[in-house]
């Protein structure tokens, strides 16, 4: 902050696609030589942001300048030529060009038409010098690890004059040794006087580099603070918002105590397990009935939990016992034959199967544990999918369409049948209420309750923290990949208590409390 | 607003229509050219006439596409069938040629029994490269596709093995119930195949893998297991089909039985409705897809049109009948028509436009 004039301005932007206000009269400035953090919940639009601002999506409203007159890239290599330049969250180099070639691609210093491969590589060393990194040009990007990688795609970032660099979750697939060699170049750029705007879900990395800290909100813009004014506690405040709760509340019943619950066996029972690069080593204990909440923010490592408890990825290290039994939950096959659902976050990718009927993506689970061979009879399919279309109210109530026809929130619950079907002792819900209307949520919620009346065990994740406070027993807090607390879910715990869990990532005295 | 309109909608809805139409336009119009074209007359107890033709002709191009259907539903691709048929009818023949009495019935079978033992393992090979070593589909089916030649040419050591075997003659041209036995072994293949998809939940759980894997995989499918499968389902119809191939002409050519099959079998299934892209699979569409392809064939010959050019007006023929079907293309043309209704779709499009 050491110039008193922005280089970049971005004045009063809309943008919306069909169906969705993705930008709402949203300012934002960026200085030279500050490290400027985009902060905010998935779908707040950050990216959107981004993307407007180098051209990929055009504005709707609003006037961005650059060093003071008015610019409107046509696209990213525009933006680029003008001093714009953006580094991806996934490293877009060419693995098998050299690194040298990657730099230079498309703009090689040329004689005579012909490229200056001698020129090519010592500009290159020139280059990544000044990024103090001593790497052979000649050798394939693939060769290195993706720390180097981003370092590299820096590089060919910085070369065309940058005045603005935008780092698109530049960290997510770092170790922490590789983040601090990030930072380092990142401070040298930034006293070199290059405006950084740097987006990450990390709040350490945030505190540990940016100057100063933008908020968006759904849409629209929540506020600019330097980081000094803003603590870790007010930013999560900011950033998931207070919303009032237009749910109707779930009716007060006599939430079973979780001493209670926890008198008998677990159902599950981890200890230490871990992925690298997912998750940290983390323990945890489900009992049947019981509903375990997983809070914490977008990236914190929520998913990656879910998935290493369902097989979907398999874990480098850590035991799990399924019943007082120790196993192995290495593929999504053993972890169903284990009693185990799972829907994921992601619906469309990793949920339903478009093509297929309501009624075939609702016994698919239960066919593939039984075995293409002992097909179910059709009249125990009626029942079944009749039964569930009932009572999870979905709409249309005809098995036979197809699923893609179906709204978000119906699809969500066809997947919940999916699993229901099965009859699965514990469910992992990842996001079950994301995107979809607010009946259908609270309709969700509803269900979660009987279920763990009924005697399921459940494993509840969502971003909404009302949503797990209203119902867990139990609440684990995910930061940074790392399970930083488990909370017992009575009167003394509220929203505040879980963000300020989340902002400071204090350790397992909450729990004992 | 009349039922009889609602009926009409819904059969030109129905995704097999245009495939019919197709079928019966060309007949027609073969029929106009040439109008003994439909005639059917009885010989020695056998039908036999244009038609009877078509269907004889077009048994080897509809087993091998069935087999190709449930390798594209997967999301693959099968470019090697084309080369089983060479390999299979190869094995078979030389086996016959060395025999002491080519017409023992039982040596037949045991030559088939042998082509089709071959046929699993080939099946298996593409199925594993697949499936557990993971190369793409398009690619690891080539090798068999180029090499498969070669292995035949190896089989015959270069030479087209000519037989003189009544019982194997009879797979490609002999009769049954006055109808060429070759069709009740297409008919046969459907039933089978057919049975074995929607009989079982088999059909439901390939379609389930070709329309999006990853979930499928959550859902506690092993769809390894399924994707090799249809590989050696596929290359086994290849082989029965090869038998037919070579049982036509009585002579094993390695270079030259079963080529540019593969392509007719995808366009076969491509026509008859089932996506390159995976998922929903169509059996009955695709043995339509055979027949038009096959009276296609017939009908270049038929018209003299010279076989240099004869390639050419095939490829002008499918291109037309590939759009009619194309549902994008077909709302374009009803737009443009004063007074035609809007398309219903129209709201879902606009939502999927919605970045994630």
């Amino acid at each position: 902050m050491t110039d008193s004039r922005p280089v970049l301005t971005m004045t009063g932007i809309s943008k919306s696609f069909p169906g969705v206000r993705a930008l709402h009269n949203v300012d934002f400035r960026l200085f030279p030589g500050e490290v400027h953090a985009l902060m905010g919940e998935n779908g707040a639009g950050k990216s959107t942001l981004i993307k407007v601002l180098t051209g990929v999506y055009g504005i709707d409203d609003g006037i961005i300048t650059l060093g003071g007159e008015q610019v409107a890239f046509s696209g990213p290599m525009q933006a680029a030529a003008a001093g714009v330049s953006t580094v991806y969250q996934e490293v877009n180099l060419c693995p098998n060009l050299s690194v040298a070639e990657n730099i230079f691609i498309g703009r090689e210093p040329r004689r005579f038409g012909a490229v200056r491969w001698g020129e090519v590589r010592r500009r290159a060393r020139q280059l990544l010098a000044r990024l103090d990194l001593d790497i052979d040009v000649t050798a394939p990007v693939a060769s290195y690890s993706l720390a180097v990688q981003q370092m590299i795609a820096i590089a060919r970032a910085i070369d065309v004059q940058a005045r603005v660099l935008i780092l698109d979750e530049p960290t997510s697939s770092l170790d922490a040794g590789e983040v601090e060699q990030l930072f380092r170049i990142m401070r040298q750029l930034r006293d070199e006087g290059i405006a950084i705007l740097f987006v990450t879900h990390f709040l350490d990395q945030v505190y540990g580099i940016a100057d100063r800290i933008t908020v968006l909100r759904n849409g629209t813009l929540v506020g600019e603070h330097p980081t000094a004014e803003l603590p870790q506690l007010a930013l999560v405040e900011k950033m998931i918002g207070k919303e009032l709760d237009v749910l109707e509340r779930i009716e007060e019943h006599p939430r079973r105590e979780l001493a209670a619950l926890e008198g008998g066996t677990p159902f599950v029972e981890v200890s230490d397990l871990s992925r690298k690069g997912a998750v940290a080593p983390f323990s945890l204990t489900i009992h049947a009935g019981e509903v375990v909440g997983l809070a914490g923010l977008l990236g914190s490592g929520r998913t990656e939990v879910a998935r290493l408890l369902f097989g979907a990825d398999r874990a480098d290290r850590g035991q799990v016992a399924v019943g007082g039994k120790p196993t192995g939950l290495r593929t999504p096959v053993q972890a169903i034959d284990r009693g185990i659902g799972f829907c994921s976050e992601n619906r469309r990718a990793e949920g339903i199967i478009a093509d297929l009927s309501v009624r075939e993506n609702m016994i698919l689970a239960m066919q593939a544990a039984r075995g293409w061979l002992r097909p179910i009879p059709r009249r125990r399919q009626d029942e079944l999918v009749d039964k569930y279309i009932k009572a999870l109210s979905i709409r249309p109530a005809n098995p036979d369409v197809p699923v893609r026809n179906l709204s978000g929130g119906n699809q969500q619950k066809v997947l919940l049948a999916r699993w229901l079907i099965t009859e699965p002792r514990l469910l992992i819900l990842d996001e079950p209420t994301r995107g979809i209307d607010i009946g259908a949520k609270a309709e969700i919620q509803k269900l979660v309750v009987q279920l763990s009346d009924g005697g399921m065990a459940v494993l509840f994740i969502s971003a909404e923290l009302e949503e797990v406070l209203r119902l867990s027993h139990k609440i684990a807090v995910m930061r940074d990949r790392e399970l930083v607390a488990q909370l017992t879910n009575d009167d003394a715990v509220d929203a505040d208590r879980v963000m300020q869990t989340i902002a400071s990532g204090s350790q397992r005295e909450e729990a004992n409390q | 607003m009349s039922d009889a309109k609602n009926r009409f909608q819904a059969m030109v809805g129905h995704r097999l229509f245009w495939p019919v139409a197709v079928l019966v336009v060309m007949l027609a119009a073969n029929t106009l050219y040439r109008p003994g074209f439909l005639t059917i007359e009885v010989k020695d107890g056998h039908l036999y006439g244009t038609p009877i033709d078509i269907l004889r002709l077009s048994a080897p191009l509809i087993l091998v596409a069935l087999g190709m259907t449930l390798v594209i539903s997967t999301g693959g691709i099968d470019l090697s069938v084309g080369s089983v048929c060479a390999i299979s009818g190869a094995i078979a023949c030389l086996y016959i040629s060395k025999a002491p009495d080519q017409n023992a019935l039982g040596m037949v079978l045991t030559a088939l029994a042998m082509a089709i033992g071959a046929a699993l393992v080939l099946g298996a090979w593409n199925g594993i490269l697949v499936s557990v070593i993971g190369i793409q589909p398009i690619i690891a089916t080539l090798i068999l596709m180029v090499a498969g030649r070669g292995l035949a040419q190896l089989i015959t050591e270069g030479q087209i093995i000519t037989i003189n075997s009544g019982p194997y003659r009879a797979i490609g041209l002999g009769h049954f119930l006055t109808l060429p036995l070759a069709i009740f072994i297409a008919l046969a293949a459907a039933l089978l195949v057919a049975a074995f998809t929607r009989r079982t939940a088999l059909g439901m759980i390939i379609e389930s893998v070709g329309g999006n894997r990853e979930a499928s995989r959550l859902a506690g499918i092993r769809s390894g297991r399924v994707v090799f499968l249809v590989y050696v389902v596929s290359a086994v119809c290849a082989a029965i089909a090869g038998f037919m191939m070579t049982a036509n002409v009585s002579s094993a050519d390695g270079n030259s039985a079963g080529l540019w099959v593969e392509l007719d079998a995808i366009l076969a299934v491509v026509i008859g409705g089932t996506s390159l892209a995976g998922g929903r699979f169509f059996l009955s569409g695709t043995i339509l897809g055979a027949l038009i392809i096959q009276t296609l064939t017939t009908t270049v010959y038929a018209m003299n049109i010279s076989p240099q050019t004869a390639l050419l007006f095939k490829a002008v023929v499918v291109i037309v009948v590939c759009l009619v079907q194309a549902p994008a293309f077909r709302a374009r043309f009803s737009r443009r028509r004063p007074g035609a209704a809007p398309p219903e779709a129209s709201p879902q499009r606009q939502k999927e436009q919605v970045p994630a």
